[in-house]
């Protein structure tokens, strides 16, 4: 395997991309016609590569596990997206965004690809808003902003808390459009078991029809993995029960080296778990540290009410250690600050894993603004409650609701109690600039990439990256590989790597059904995300990692001889999807535990317990550690490093400050 | 409202597959958590079933926070259960107590056949879109953003009908199993903005069109999918489609 080459093209930063594009080689449209891509994923990366590939006149193919391309777990995003559009006229830019994010990743994120997100983030709104996406606006008919963490501008588009719901939906329309041109054959209930690998290049997928249970063969001219990332392999995370890393991690074993899998974004404003039972966690958006101050008491175990506990016996840790950024600091921060307070004995609620997250100064100063308005003159504390409230369950009042459903508490009366939990995951498969992997013709996009969020992700930008890779980014680059493939014709599914791949995954699932074993898959899941949580989560120390590994070793040698999968192959058996998703996520814990032994640093989400300033703050090593690791595999967990320097010719590296 | 652990037993609808003769099948499940979903208590009793040997209930679901639209339970008689503005994935125990019974069938509706158990096929919702729930915009033709200012009023009204989450509850409470809520919510949206004018009616013609040929029954007015539907969508919606709809028929056809 040849070095690792990003292939960033030549030239000043800021004219990379656009003199790349102009002179990027080009298929002309009868060409495309004949040209097949499939696309894995139909979140807003997957979709709207697969709609924008098909209007350019690609045959295009799309598979997702839900049993419509619009349930994708993109639609559960809800803060916002970001765009450096300067609407607000406070200062941004383009550079200002490339520069707030390559800061918020701590340095870790290639240049050239975040100053190219930056530099499209305008289109983006724009095409959404063409294809009747409500983003929210204010009384003169123009869009709205709000601001998100890591940032001092507020350059983040929204709708309601919805926002991924309006942007995948966006995206979901031009794909049925396509489809209902017969442009894209759209393949749902469908799960990509592996990807078929021919003279060196990505040639097609097997996949399951999750129905049938039969294992179908499909040829393509390339092969984009839009599936999302692997926070499932925590258990307990935001990303949907299905989300899983199956699709990266058979194109990993496939020869796509794995960039930076130790990165995962803890979350900081989640709801606390409640018991054993608890299947997932749900978030409670960003945008609420606008409004939303956070605190914990200032006194040990302290079983007050939040009410009876005085201003000034309360210790809002956010904005006495961040004055600049106070509640608004990036998510990595915000969350190890939380674990930080309740670590020394000031969490708050029944198991003492929660800090409060309060609404009410800031419901009362939008009350006076309200009452303001309406003529009252010196309001009393209730009036200004009460007008306040209006405001508040206007800008966030789906995610207050969601709140009161679960935990059942009005958090219009009592503080919302949060904490950590994980959310997004910054690693993925290593791609260069043009997001293809280490396989020709095979390309990851969106949260399936590890390119453009470096260690640390900012609030609002997954969007931007999603829907950046695919309508703006891929269907330029793909060019420069398709255009040296007209003379490809398709390759028949009878080829033997095709029978060779479908072999292979058929006797993974015949092992699944024939182990009969004891415990179910979740049992297995369980144990695996309560490993990585408390070995591989928030802090992590080598001691931890090398345990964590061994015991993981363990973990699997168990599973693969005491896993009980029910029902049988030729059917809908959502255990024997669940079976195949754990068994991959067992093998990625593994490397994400080799990735953060290794990384003898800390970085953004990755907090290395023995590497931190005096006030615990994460400490770099540049000198050492100023490179992506991508990971190559080599059979049975064999895992080998290679590095990507990364360069910094336009930023000065410095100690990240939010003080 | 209970806040003790409670004991229950479910009615559950069975069935292999789409072609089988399903029915009813008791079982109990006890220690069950005010705070758990209602989803969650499944999840206990699937891992119960798992452990005896049994075959799991299979019943549709992914995101749990309400949004996905994937969770289609009818429990007791209702969409999404008894409480009002809420899928089954934040229906919480606590809205039940202990020594409930508790029913739990599939969507029931001609044009989404049920696959297994509690699953049905719900895809002639994504061919109602296809028809055309969009605007054709191809990527890359967008003008600025805010080049068209559009009322705050209208674009709340838009958001309002876009926050549909296809999860089907509309279709299976009504006694038609018609599809209008469903369809008029996102003729609704499109046809409150600017960007939706050009292909108003047409719009609203082929996508009604496709409606019917999934075998959607019609509107008869009863207002049951705005009782059930779990994120509010208005039955001004249908009335805003009819006027299209009308419109389009008699004002200004054109050819789909």
């Amino acid at each position: 395997m040849a070095e690792l080459n990003a292939n960033i093209p030549e030239g000043d930063l800021t004219e990379k991309w656009t003199k790349l594009r102009s002179s990027m080689p080009l298929v002309n449209p009868s060409n495309k016609r004949s040209i097949e891509i499939i696309v894995v994923g139909s979140g807003l990366a997957g979709a709207s590569a697969a709609a924008t590939l098909a209007e350019m006149g690609y045959k295009v193919k799309c598979f997702c596990f839900q049993d419509s391309p619009r349930r994708a777990h993109s639609i559960a995003a809800q803060g916002g997206i970001n765009a450096a559009k300067n609407y607000q006229n406070d200062g941004d830019s383009t550079y200002r965004l490339f520069y707030d994010t390559i800061k918020g990743g701590d340095y870790r994120a290639r240049e050239a690809n975040v100053h190219r997100l930056a530099e499209v983030s305008s289109n983006i709104i724009d095409q959404c808003v063409a294809q009747g996406v409500p983003l929210a606006r204010e009384y003169g008919g123009l869009l709205d902003n709000r601001s998100f963490g890591g940032t001092q501008v507020q350059r983040t588009f929204y709708a309601a808390g919805q926002t991924g719901q309006q942007l995948l939906l966006g995206a979901y329309s031009s794909l049925e459009r396509q489809i209902g041109m017969g442009k894209v054959e759209m393949y749902t209930r469908h799960e990509m078991l592996d990807v078929v690998i021919i003279d060196g290049k990505a040639r097609g997928i097997i996949a399951r029809n999750l129905i049938t249970g039969e294992l179908e063969r499909h040829f393509g001219h390339a092969v984009l993995i839009a599936s999302g990332g692997y926070g499932n392999v925590f258990y307990l995370s935001t990303n949907a029960m299905g989300s899983n890393v199956t699709a990266a991690w058979k194109a990993h074993k496939k020869g796509a080296f794995f960039g930076n899998p130790c990165y995962t974004q803890i979350h900081p404003t989640c709801i606390p778990v409640s018991g054993e039972h608890q299947s997932k966690l749900t978030l409670m958006s960003e945008s609420l540290r606008n409004d939303g101050r956070i605190w914990v008491p200032k006194k040990k175990d302290d079983t007050r009410k939040p009410s009876e506990i005085p201003e000034d016996e309360r210790d809002y840790y956010l904005e006495r250690r961040y004055p600049a950024f106070g509640n608004l600091v990036p998510r990595d921060v915000a969350s190890r600050a939380a674990k930080e307070r309740c670590d020394a004995g000031y969490g708050v609620g029944k198991s003492k894993l929660a800090v409060y997250l309060d609404f009410t100064a800031n419901t009362e100063r939008y009350g006076r603004i309200e009452a303001n308005k309406h003529n009252i003159h010196n309001p009393d504390k209730a009036t200004c409650m009460r007008l306040g409230r209006e405001v508040i369950k206007e800008k966030y009042g789906n995610l207050f609701d969601m709140y009161k459903q679960i935990t059942g508490e009005d958090p219009y009366e009592l503080p919302m109690r949060i904490y950590p939990a994980v959310h997004y995951t910054m690693g993925g498969l290593w791609v260069d600039y043009n997001l293809m992997t280490t396989v020709p013709g095979l390309y990851a996009l969106g949260e399936a990439n590890f390119s453009d969020h470096g260690a640390n992700r900012l609030g609002a930008s997954a969007l931007m990256q999603g829907l950046a890779d695919g309508y703006f980014v891929i269907p330029y680059t793909i060019g420069s590989y398709l255009s040296k493939e007209l003379a490809t014709k398709p390759i028949s599914t009878d080829h033997p790597a095709f029978v060779e791949a479908e072999n292979a995954a058929k006797a993974t699932i015949d092992k699944f059904l024939s182990i009969n074993g004891t415990k179910s898959v979740d049992y297995f899941h369980k144990k695996l995300g309560k490993i990585m949580w408390e070995k591989c989560g928030m802090a992590r120390n080598a001691q931890g990692l090398t345990d964590a590994i061994e015991e993981i070793r363990t973990l699997r040698k168990e599973f693969w001889s005491d896993v009980r999968v029910p029902g049988t192959t030729g059917s809908f058996n959502p255990e024997l999807e669940k079976a195949g998703r754990v068994a991959d996520f067992i093998e990625l814990g593994e490397l994400m535990c080799i990735d953060a032994l290794n990384r003898n640093e800390s970085c953004g989400g990755h907090f290395r317990e023995e590497y931190q300033t005096p006030e615990g703050e994460a400490l770099r090593d540049d000198e050492n550690f100023s490179y992506v690791a991508a990971w190559e595999y080599f059979g049975d967990t064999q895992f080998k490093l290679h590095k990507e320097e990364l360069k910094f010719e336009n930023i000065k590296v410095a100690q990240r400050s939010y003080k | 409202m209970s806040t003790e652990n409670m004991n229950l037993t479910l009615k559950v609808w069975r069935q292999t597959d789409n072609k089988a003769q399903g029915n009813l099948v008791d079982y109990k499940v006890s220690d069950v958590s005010p705070d758990m979903s209602f989803l969650e208590m499944f999840d206990v009793l699937n891992e119960d079933l798992i452990t005896k040997g049994d075959d799991p209930i299979v019943f549709d679901h992914d995101c749990r926070e309400g949004i996905c639209g994937a969770c289609s339970m009818y429990i007791n008689g209702r969409p999404h259960g008894p409480k009002e503005l809420v899928t089954t994935c934040q229906l919480h125990m606590r809205s039940f107590k202990d020594g409930d019974t508790i029913v739990v069938e599939p969507w029931r509706a001609k044009a989404f056949p049920v696959i297994k158990d509690l699953a049905v096929d719900r895809t002639a919702f994504d061919r109602i879109i296809a028809a055309g729930g969009f605007i054709s915009v191809n990527t890359g033709n967008a003008q600025d953003a805010n080049a068209i200012p559009i009322p705050k009023s209208q674009s709340d009204a838009a958001f309002e009908a876009a926050a549909c989450i296809a999860c089907g509850a509309c279709v299976a409470t009504c006694k038609n199993a018609s599809a209008m809520l469903f369809t008029s919510a996102k003729i609704s949206q499109l046809a409150l903005l600017p960007q939706g004018q050009p292909e108003r009616y047409r719009r609203a013609q082929s996508m009604v069109a496709q409606m019917d040929a999934e075998g959607f029954g019609n509107c008869t007015n009863t207002g049951a999918c705005e009782a059930e539907c779990p994120k509010g969508i208005s039955l001004e919606n249908i009335a805003r489609m009819n006027r299209d709809f009308y419109h389009a028929k008699f004002v200004s056809e054109e050819e789909v």
